[in-house]
């Protein structure tokens, strides 16, 4: 069975259809990309997986479980099991580095403080970030952010782990760190990871599974491993897009 | 005249060939408006002729684009004849295509739609209200019964920021709007030798009136706004949304600590701002020949502890009132600093509002019920 199935999905803003009947799956330990132009709505659909916006019509389903049409306790069960990343790291400002890992903790296990702020330390150290654990958001980097916001979407070791853009506005040797996290992630934990992005290097080296959203007709263009789409795609745009803008 | 020098025109000419459009003149930012003869056509040229094309920079391809635009067939190659520097730029501007629903249609407003939109925006703010205040109650009934949480540090820098840290505004103001009303009320009293009764028209004003009201409005501006540009950054940062998919409720969280720090703070402050209010008019009358011995024998004879806790009991209300306003409009905000703005504003506004409403229905159930 899928870990996350997706079924006729539309997404609107208002009259305004972004994309229209969406259909894929995502088994377990996949790493699915989300991919497509600037502005074809990746961010939007990763926020209707997550629930954080509501579908204009379709569902979205955790193993078989429809969690579109879900009571507010059976979807907060849901989202439980999700780790989020946003694209723009979205830590809360008023709290350190560690304190921003340390609250969900607090929240959902009985740990004391004190292994509460190790777990903190180690989620901080796997990118790349010891040290800064007492510094604030604003007194660090937009990248190191951006790790931070991985470290806490890590922080309750999540089946499903979200990542929006992650490797946008980082140098290249954190870029290639992050990739590798990424899969440590998917190998050790056994997380499936769904990450929204359009570098090309990421795609390559971290998907096994994929969807292309198509800005001109609105809807799926393919789905599938993206090295195989690359060089198979019956599609030429996504072909194109995955070489970079040479046709193959 | 060279190209250099003359006008920027378009000239649609109807030829053996088809339509053509002739570009001649130097198009750039600085020079004079396009001039645009043979009409205005419905139909994209079938070729370009451009030998008496000067330089030009974006007014050109904009231009070309615009016209594009306006005809109905959308999807028209691009004829022959454009030189290769126009014709990249414009293919260029063509690469992806216009998603024309997408576009924000500017209907013209009548009286009666801008009307209609007015009834309709002003039914969704009273339904966001009522939504926002229910939430609310529901969080405090989850608070009450031990099944919400938030983070009492959070809660005690909040408490600091609405309590001690207003003391210093709420001082001045209130001991000037006592100092005012000493001043003012000593003008006609006098006149009828009943000055010491400026102690009287003092004492009663703050404890039933000034004190609450002021402060309260004192505290729309300071926390109602804080409140609401603080949780408007944070939505507008997507802090918001990280809360939710971690499972935290915003309204736990985040509003249920300003709220009771508030509703807690604002009978203590009503309290301060009565006492300084006081102590300005007493000042006041001092200067004007009443010792402050017995402006305080006056005062004790016209406040009671009846009178004196409706201004402590209204303040309950007025700082439910301001939170409300203030982390409504802050949890409503969009995800741009202009958003933040807009929000601080209307959370300012609408807490003044409510407070002069909720003044004057506490007015009139006073007088009802003779206290």
């Amino acid at each position: 069975m899928a870990k996350v199935s997706v079924r006729d999905l539309t997404m609107a803003f208002g009259s305004y259809v972004v994309m229209r009947d969406l259909n894929f799956d995502i088994s377990e330990r996949d790493i699915f990309v989300i991919m497509g132009g600037s502005g074809c709505g990746k961010s939007t659909l990763l926020r209707h997986l997550i629930g954080l916006k509501e579908p204009a019509s379709g569902r979205v389903l955790y193993d078989g479980e429809d969690f579109t049409s879900a009571e507010p306790d059976q979807r907060e069960r849901f989202i439980r099991r999700f780790g989020v990343m946003y694209q723009s790291g979205a830590l809360w400002t008023s709290l350190t580095l560690a304190e921003n890992i340390a609250l969900p903790i607090e929240q959902h296990t009985e740990l004391p403080a004190k292994d509460v702020r190790e777990l903190a330390v180690y989620k901080l150290a796997l990118v790349g970030l010891s040290g800064y654990e007492d510094y604030y958001p604003a007194q660090v980097s937009g990248g190191m952010n951006k790790r931070a916001g991985i470290a806490r979407a890590m922080a309750l070791d999540p089946d499903i782990l979200f990542l929006d853009e992650p490797s946008a506005g980082l140098d290249p040797l954190s870029s290639r760190r992050l990739d590798e996290l990424i899969l440590q992630l998917r190998d050790t934990l056994g997380s499936t990871v769904v990450v929204v992005t359009h570098e090309l290097a990421s795609i390559f080296a971290i998907a096994n599974n994929s969807i292309f959203l198509n800005t001109v007709t609105r809807t799926q263009s393919a789905t599938g491993d993206p090295k195989w789409l690359r060089d198979h795609s019956d599609n030429s745009m996504v072909r194109e897009f995955l070489n970079r803008g040479a046709t193959p | 005249m060279s190209n250099e020098d003359s006008s920027p025109t378009a000239s649609w000419r109807q030829e053996e060939g088809g339509l053509v459009l002739v570009l001649s003149g130097r198009w750039h930012r600085g020079s004079r408006p396009v001039n645009e003869e043979g009409g205005r056509q419905t139909k994209w040229p079938d070729s370009f002729e451009t030998s008496e094309l000067g330089e030009f920079d974006s007014t050109l391809p904009a231009y070309l684009l615009g016209r594009l635009r306006e005809i109905e067939q959308r999807e028209s190659q691009l004829a022959a004849g454009l030189p290769e520097n126009l014709q990249a730029l414009m293919e260029l501007a063509l690469g992806v295509p216009e998603q024309s629903d997408a576009k924000v249609s500017e209907e013209a407003a009548t009286g009666l739609s801008s009307l209609g939109k007015a009834t309709t925006h002003a039914w969704e703010a009273v339904g966001s209200v009522v939504e926002f205040t229910g939430q609310t109650v529901l969080s405090f009934g989850r608070f009450v019964t031990g099944r919400s949480s938030f983070r009492s540090r959070d809660f005690w820098l909040i408490l600091q920021g609405c309590g001690v840290q207003a003391l210093p505004i709420v001082a001045l103001i209130s001991l000037l709007i006592g100092m005012i009303l000493a001043f003012v009320g000593n003008i006609q009293l006098a006149n009828f030798g009943a000055d010491l009764y400026v102690a009287d028209l003092v004492g009663l004003a703050m404890v039933r009136e000034m004190g609450a009201v002021m402060t309260a409005i004192i505290m729309s501006g300071r926390t109602g706004a804080a409140f609401a540009a603080s949780l408007g950054s944070m939505s507008a940062n997507q802090e918001i949304d990280a809360l939710r998919t971690f499972g935290f409720n915003p309204f736990d969280f985040l509003v249920l600590p300003r709220l009771l720090a508030l509703v807690l703070m604002m009978p203590l402050l009503t309290i301060f701002s009565n006492i300084i209010g006081i102590f300005g008019g007493m000042l006041v009358a001092w200067t004007l020949h009443t010792p402050p011995e017995l402006f305080y024998a006056e005062l004790l004879t016209a406040i009671n502890p009846t009178n004196s806790s409706l201004g402590v009991f209204k303040s309950v209300f007025f700082g439910a009132a301001i939170a409300v306003s203030g982390c409504l409009q802050g949890m409503k905000a969009g995800n741009s600093s202009v958003a933040v703005g807009d929000a601080t504003t209307r959370s300012v506004v609408a807490s003044i509002t409510s407070i002069v409403v909720l003044d004057s229905m506490f007015a009139i159930a006073f007088t009802i019920l003779d206290i």
